[in-house]
């Protein structure tokens, strides 16, 4: 499936500027920057083009004419970035310019108002990667639920925290047996460089997760980002693997299920305070994921490794 | 050149197909398509069609549909897509983005009424409601004017002085459905009047985004060039119209079609079928003695409303009819046009054949009987057209 793009790009060094630029507008700390500097230290010669439907991401891009962005982007409607991807990588092809078509989305555009459109772009198997940087709030608009909030966590609408727990948009995609899926972590930059490589390289549908902490949306502190998703991946919430094709998956970070980095990873954000949800109430879904998660990997350990 | 028996639907798709296929030796075609009634059948030929440089996407919705044309668009190639009613509804949010963006996409509605409650049947309604979304607008009367138009369409939109989208309106099932002998012109002839598209500020390599943050003063200077943009169309229309007489051998009709309106006593204003309707009307009228004229609006964004003024001048009595009602206020074409006539002048809007309703010549000449019988302009008639 390994496919490189054959037409050279600029190079890692006569790129005349890093993916994400300096002076952007994002808030300090935010988590979605430190994704797209990750992200941007793996596309080194590739071709790029972005695509960001509305969200922080497109606020980023900032005022025309100027732009935040290092590769060419095109901003599209909230629900559309997919199709527009799916415009933008035919005629790519079409005309051999071996040119990475890259959706660059937010929860919100991808688990809710998106869904439908990245849903088809995953069946028609369009040549196209899908990365969602998941600050698990609609940042853009103030801060909002979404799917991917996780229970429990205040928000401007769900002010005594969500009910309903996270959608699993990983299970979802590899249920539509994309070519790779995969999340990774900004704070295991190794597994994430090789995994955006490899999703870059691949043709067809491939689709990339990855938490990002929003201290503006987390009451976090902004420079914690990287230490709570180390927590999230550390404690078994936030798992970090790779799925080929929908069927192998592999888990790329054994998490040690500490309950204490769980309690830590609650506690460093006030999103979680209101509601008062404790590690103990989110124990038992852990589990029950990770359950999953090995049965899926062919690998039967038992989740709870410290019970 | 070759006489076929088609549908409206089908001539439309045959023109994207000609169309799409002249852009082979540039960036090439690329379209998005969902069905819907009664554009279904165009969006269905177009998938049977086999491009040397080309691809139909089947999506699954009409916003993704437009989506698809943007991003396709973005990257210089010639696009098309075609839709009706709530299709063109649900796909709003990104024809205004397409405009926006200044991108040359082509569409054809097959114009039906909004719902629920269903309705598949002709109303301008759901293109109207595109009315300030930036595109220019052309609403057919046959068949020919179809497929003629769109060809003209992709000329038009990639004129480097419009880069505007063109939505090309043609009414469900009465030219949708119905077959009639229409020129298909060949290969050869559409790439010698189509141009291969070179869109100036192509996406390529260089770092910029496209639809990026338009703070105010930034936003206000963008919406004065598209209004520029559109004052241009009907100057490189005229050019259009001659290229495409030199190329095929026939002229594509003018944005505004006046019949036997110079010497009328009472002008009928309307816009698709219903104006070769009223022309029906104007020869039985004429026939009986009276001096009826008729005025066909082709062309509805940009706004006709020069060449409108200039026909209206003199006449004291004008009824315009809307195929669509914009609810609490009236006709549609009739709050556009009604402005137009000379001060004092009767302009009478009434409402005939909304969702579907066949609109004959005995209602044009109940109209203009109507209005012979009027010293003032009233509340929009709304007229029953059922049995
Ligand atoms: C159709 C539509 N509805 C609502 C909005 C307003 N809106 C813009 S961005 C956004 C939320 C984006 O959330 P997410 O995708 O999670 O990205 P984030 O802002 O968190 O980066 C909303 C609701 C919109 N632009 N378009
Ligand atoms: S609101 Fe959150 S996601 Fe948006 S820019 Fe600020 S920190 Fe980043």
């Amino acid at each position: 499936m390994s496919e490189p793009s054959t037409v050279a790009g600029p190079s890692a060094e006569t790129r005349p500027t890093p993916l994400l630029r300096p002076g952007n507008s994002n808030c300090g700390g935010c988590g979605m920057s430190s994704a797209l500097q990750l992200f941007g230290r793996a596309v080194e010669h590739r071709r790029l083009q972005l695509v960001v439907p509305a969200s922080c991401a497109a606020v980023t891009a900032g005022p025309f004419p100027t732009t935040s962005f290092g590769v060419p982007t095109v901003l599209t409607t909230f629900g559309a970035a997919a199709a527009v991807a799916t415009g933008l990588s035919r005629v790519a092809r079409l005309n051999g310019d071996g040119t990475r078509v890259v959706c660059w989305a937010g929860d919100g555009g991808t688990y809710d108002i998106g869904m439908a459109s990245l849903s088809a772009a995953a069946e028609r198997d369009e040549d196209v990667l899908y990365v969602c940087y998941d600050n698990e709030i609609y940042g853009n608009t103030g801060g909002q639920r979404s799917s991917a909030t996780p229970a429990g966590a205040s928000t401007t609408n769900t002010p005594a925290g969500k009910p309903e727990e996270k959608k699993d948009l990983l299970a979802i995609m590899a249920a539509h047996r994309v070519r790779y899926a995969a999340s990774f972590s900004i704070a295991h930059p190794q597994d994430a460089i090789r995994k955006v490589r490899r999703a870059l390289d691949a043709t067809g549908f491939r689709f990339l997760h990855a938490l990002s902490p929003c201290p503006t949306g987390w009451k976090s502190e902004p420079a914690l980002g990287i230490e709570l998703v180390r927590l999230a991946v550390r404690s078994g919430l936030y798992p970090v693997v790779e799925i080929v094709e929908g069927r192998k998956l592999v888990v790329n970070v054994e998490p040690d299920f500490s309950r204490e980095a769980l309690e830590l990873y609650l506690s460093l954000q006030q999103r979680f305070q209101r509601s008062g949800i404790t590690a103990e109430r989110l124990a038992p879904a852990i589990a029950r994921r990770w359950r999953e998660l090995r049965a899926a990997s062919g690998r039967i350990l038992p989740a709870e490794r410290e019970a | 050149m070759a006489g076929r028996l088609i549908s409206a639907n089908h001539a439309a798709a045959l023109a994207a197909t000609l169309a799409g296929r002249a852009n082979r030796t540039a960036r090439g075609f690329c379209s998005g398509v969902y069905p819907i009634t009664p554009s279904t059948e165009c969006m269905e030929l177009l998938c049977n069609q086999e491009f040397e440089k080309g691809e139909v996407v089947r999506v699954e919705s009409e916003h993704s549909a437009m989506a698809v044309c943007i991003g396709a668009a973005a990257s210089g190639a010639r696009t098309f897509t075609t839709s009706s009613s709530n299709g063109l509804a649900l796909m709003a949010e990104n024809v205004v983005s397409a405009a926006l963006l200044r991108l040359p996409v082509v569409m054809v509605a097959a114009n039906r009424a909004l719902g629920p409650p269903w309705n598949l049947w002709a109303d301008h309604g759901d293109t109207l409601l595109l009315r300030d979304s930036g595109w220019v607008q052309f609403y057919c009367a046959d068949n020919q004017e179809v497929l003629d138009t769109v060809l003209c369409a992709y000329r038009l939109a990639e004129d480097h002085r419009v880069l505007l989208p063109v939505l090309v309106c043609q009414e469900g099932f009465v030219l949708s459905h119905t077959t009639t002998r229409t020129e298909v012109p060949s290969q050869e002839e559409v790439d010698r009047f189509l141009p291969p598209l070179e869109l100036p500020a192509r996406l390529r390599d260089t770092p910029r985004a496209l639809g990026g943050v338009d703070v105010p003063g930034v936003a206000e200077a963008h919406r004065a060039q598209h209004h520029e943009a559109m004052a241009r169309v009907f100057e490189v229309y005229r050019e259009v119209q001659d290229a495409f007489e030199r190329e095929l051998g026939r002229r594509p009709a003018d944005p505004v079609v006046p019949y036997r309106a110079e010497d009328a006593d009472l002008l009928v204003v309307s816009m698709g079928t219903i104006a070769v309707t009223a022309q029906r009307a104007v020869d039985e009228a004429r026939a009986r003695g009276e001096r009826l004229g008729a005025v066909r609006v082709r062309t509805f964004r940009p706004s006709p409303a020069e060449q409108l003024a200039a026909i209206f001048r003199g006449k004291r009595r004008i009824a315009v009819i809307d195929r669509d009602l914009s609810l609490g206020f009236g006709g549609v074409l009739w709050g556009e046009v009604r402005g137009l006539a000379e001060p004092g002048a009767v302009v009478q809007g009434y409402v005939i054949g909304v969702g579907g309703g066949d609109v004959r010549p005995e209602h044009v000449a109940a109209v203009a009987a109507d209005l012979a019988a009027r010293t003032a302009a009233g509340r929009p008639v709304l007229m029953e057209t059922g049995a």
